[in-house]
């Protein structure tokens, strides 16, 4: 035994001795995970927020999260002797007076935007997968509750510095408030201690975005990964993969290795970014004013959406009792947004009330074989981004010369009609590559060569398929729709009779498929090719 | 006074004294006559070389801008009226390329100017003829970068530009297909131009709201945004958020997957 090693067991004997945690890292280090790409959509989510950490603990350093007025001394001449606030001041303090403070500062907000493009991937992945059933529903509910609170804290971020984008912003954020009919007025006096902007806002959302949500961030992510550890990692069904093992490798060394790896990669990429690429030039926008306001203002990308509803929101308004209520404000900034987030919130437990599927599934789905499923995932996805293009709509009228107003337009016929369609074309295209698997495992691959027989006769030779990809592709379960309970009276619309129709019906349009073949119809097959 | 008559009798008697006064009498009448005629003569050129350039405007106006804007620049269905706009106004307007029109979309685009510098000068003079108007503005005179500020014009220009132009005065849309256009490249003389005049949908800047010093400002703010490195790398057009978002979904995500990928091959 080499003299490291010696050293090594005596301090690794040492601790075992008195933690006992020899039986728990072998344990757990030997840990199977299954492999798959789109396993590390979340760890890019992971390791995004580490760098958010990093770099905003080295721009806290600087940063004077206060609306005291001062007069610009610092070195970016086009802005000297103008009044501002300290937070703005200090912001370009970061930008040109201190070392390394610009890429710094360009990290800490393209990691923000990565982080929230990749929460959003890996919900996508999770959805169109069926991975949020059971037992995972809570997972998926602290997910949406991590995308929510990500979307805050990167809004909180970018309002952060007061200058002339983030106070518009602000200032959106503040009507969004007062729209909420009765409170809303109090809400935004409460929030910003009088009338907009105030002295307090600032500071409060300091305190919020670096300490409360972070808090709550790292708990969270914390729960989210231990559930995933405890409930263990759903696996794409093949050969040898059941409801019931994990096909993988090991933590140790596999996956230390490759998450070690893809951290550094993930921070190199986000470097990369940081140092090419300028993003949120505050000293062009100056400082913030409330007279003031720049053509083609915009939020981040997570928030345009939001804003590309209520840039298409008709002004509608209603005047009762003493009271307005904004509808224009109130129904794009907060009663669809809390519908869609709701609806999400909700959705594995309206699928299994559908589909009455109580069991655990350990085994992900190919997303053609749930093609309601998948079509509802993208119909919901065009809806974002049609609202999200209009969100744009102002850079898009200039960049490709088209009409500002035509935009909305189009934005708002066809966030009603574009959805349903795209629902429509995904089931079917769903349901032909069911079709398209069936054919290829009853008929083979189509190779191109053909064969021409002594009697003159020619054919393509088609190539069986292996067992495992025959397997893969016909392992997947048929779904049975509920039937209607026939018990009562046909005609009585009892609260329970209606709920019954609706869940049959909506369980038969879940289980429109395509029949995997049976093995009778492929012994069949078999008999009649040879 | 009897020693200077004495004096003058005896210069009178002298031989020469005939021809020195002539000669004294000569010269004045001649140069006083050269200075008189000298005079109105300079006054009268110019003005006949003003009226050659009016006319010259004219004849321009005729073969280019008559068929919308009028014969006699009164105006029609579908071009405004010339009368009183100015110098000012067609310095920009022909200067800039904006006019005469390419077509009749939204609004007039910059080009390539279509008249020269001259030829813009005799259409400006004819339409300063009609009426009068803000004259055309000499570039000399604008000493933006000796008497601006750039830190008021960037106040200034935040207050009453940005919300049209852009914060880094890169354009923005407006309703119905018009926008306001980039000011990038933008001649100062047109820029300032176009603060008197108002062209299109861009409101006029009287000097009593925005006066010519702090004009000059703005100018100087404008052309520092112009010239102003891409500090913090790739200036992604400077149209704030909605490129960074789509950098972040292409190039960022895009790299990422990728790298995701590679890593599930790798680990067989």
């Amino acid at each position: 035994m080499k003299k490291s090693e010696k050293v090594a067991g005596s301090v690794a004997g040492y601790v075992d001795d008195r933690t006992g945690a020899a039986a728990w890292a072998k344990k757990n280090l030997t840990k199977v995970f299954p492999d798959h790409w789109s396993f590390m959509l979340g760890e890019i989510a992971l390791y995004s927020f580490v760098i958010l950490l990093l770099s905003g603990v080295f721009l806290t350093f600087w940063f004077d999260p206060s609306q005291q007025e001062v007069i610009y001394n610092g070195s970016y001449s086009p802005l000297s002797h103008v009044a501002m606030s300290s937070s703005y001041a200090s912001t370009l303090h970061i930008s040109f007076d201190v070392r390394g403070g610009l890429l710094m500062r360009q990290i800490h907000h393209w990691a923000a935007l990565i982080f929230l493009a990749a929460i959003v991937v890996h919900l996508l992945r999770v959805f169109f997968t069926g991975a949020f059933r059971k037992p995972r529903e809570a997972n998926w509910l602290i997910g949406i509750g991590l995308l929510t609170l990500g979307i805050v804290e990167g809004f909180l971020g970018y309002s952060l510095p007061d200058d002339l984008l983030s106070g518009t912003g602000v200032r959106i954020a503040e009507a969004i408030m007062q729209a909420i009919p009765v409170v809303g007025s109090y809400l935004s006096y409460f929030a910003f201690g009088g009338a907009f902007p105030g002295h307090v806002f600032i500071p409060r959302i300091y305190i919020v975005h670096v300490l409360l949500l972070p808090g709550i961030f790292l708990a969270l992510i914390t729960v989210h990964l231990m559930l995933v550890w405890y409930q263990k990692h759903t696996q794409y069904p093949g050969p040898g993969r059941k409801e019931t093992n994990v096909v993988g490798y090991p933590l140790m060394p596999v996956y230390m290795a490759k998450a070690g790896g893809f951290f550094f990669i993930v921070f190199g990429i986000t470097a990369f970014l940081g140092a090419v690429a300028s993003i949120n030039p505050i000293w062009l926008y100056g400082p913030y004013t409330p007279g003031q306001i720049s053509a083609g203002s915009q939020p981040d990308w997570y928030m345009g959406w939001m804003d590309g509803l209520v840039r298409m929101a008709p002004p509608l308004e209603t005047h009762a009792f003493g009271h307005t209520i904004s509808w224009n404000i109130l129904l794009p900034g907060l009663i669809i947004p809390g519908i869609l987030f709701a609806g999400m919130a909700a959705y594995p437990f309206i699928e299994a009330w559908i589909s009455g599927d109580n069991r655990e599934h350990h085994l992900l789905d190919r997303p053609r074989n749930v093609p309601n499923r998948t079509a509802l995932g993208a119909m919901s996805l065009s809806f974002m981004i049609i609202a999200l293009a209009n969100g744009g709509n102002d850079v898009i009228a200039t960049h490709f010369h088209l009409t500002i107003n035509g935009i909305m337009w189009f934005t708002r016929i066809g966030l009603f009609v574009v959805p349903p369609i795209v629902f429509i074309i995904t089931k079917r295209i769903c349901l032909s590559l069911q079709r398209a698997d069936r054919e290829i495992v009853l008929h083979g691959r189509e190779t191109g060569r053909l064969v021409m027989t002594p009697d003159g006769e020619f054919l393509e030779v088609h190539e069986e398929l292996t067992p495992e990809k025959k397997w893969t592709l016909t392992q997947h379960e048929q779904p049975v729709p509920i039937a209607l309970p026939s018990k009562g009276s046909a005609w009585a619309l009892s609260p329970k009779r209606v709920k019954d129709v609706l869940r049959s019906r909506m369980s038969e349009a879940n289980a429109t498929s395509v029949a995997s073949p049976t093995e009778s119809e492929a012994r069949e097959l078999e008999s009649g090719h040879h | 006074m009897k020693p200077s008559r004495k004096r003058l009798t005896k210069f009178r008697r002298q031989r020469f004294a005939g021809p020195v006064l002539v000669v004294a009498a000569l010269l004045t009448i001649g140069s006083a006559f050269s200075i008189a005629s000298a005079l109105p003569s300079a006054q009268k050129s110019e003005a006949s070389a003003q009226s050659t350039l009016v006319g010259e405007g004219k004849q321009i106006f005729l073969r280019g801008c008559s068929s919308c804007h009028g014969l006699n620049a009164e105006g029609g269905a579908i071009a405004p009226s010339l009368i009183g706009v100015g110098a000012a106004a067609v310095d920009f307007q022909v200067g800039t390329g904006r006019m005469p029109m390419a077509d009749m979309s939204q609004q007039a685009m910059r080009k390539k100017p279509i008249y020269d510098a001259t030829q813009t000068a005799a259409l400006a003079a004819y339409v300063a003829s009609l009426a009068p108007g803000p004259a055309a503005v000499d570039p000399a005179s604008l000493t933006w970068e000796r008497d601006g500020n750039v830190a008021q014009g960037g106040a200034l220009f935040r207050t009453n530009c940005a919300m049209c132009h852009n914060f880094a005065a890169q354009g923005g849309a407006l309703s119905n297909g018009k926008y306001a256009p980039t000011l990038m490249g933008v001649e100062p003389q047109h820029i300032y131009e176009a603060m008197i005049t108002g062209p299109q949908s861009m409101p006029k800047f009287s000097d009593k709201t925005i006066t010519p010093a702090e004009k000059l400002s703005i100018i100087k703010w404008i052309k520092a945004a112009q010239s102003e490195p891409a500090i913090g790398g790739a200036s992604l057009g400077r149209v704030g958020p909605v490129t960074e978002g789509l950098l972040v979904w292409t190039l960022g995500l895009g790299l990422l997957v990728a790298v995701a990928v590679w890593l599930a091959m790798k680990a067989r």
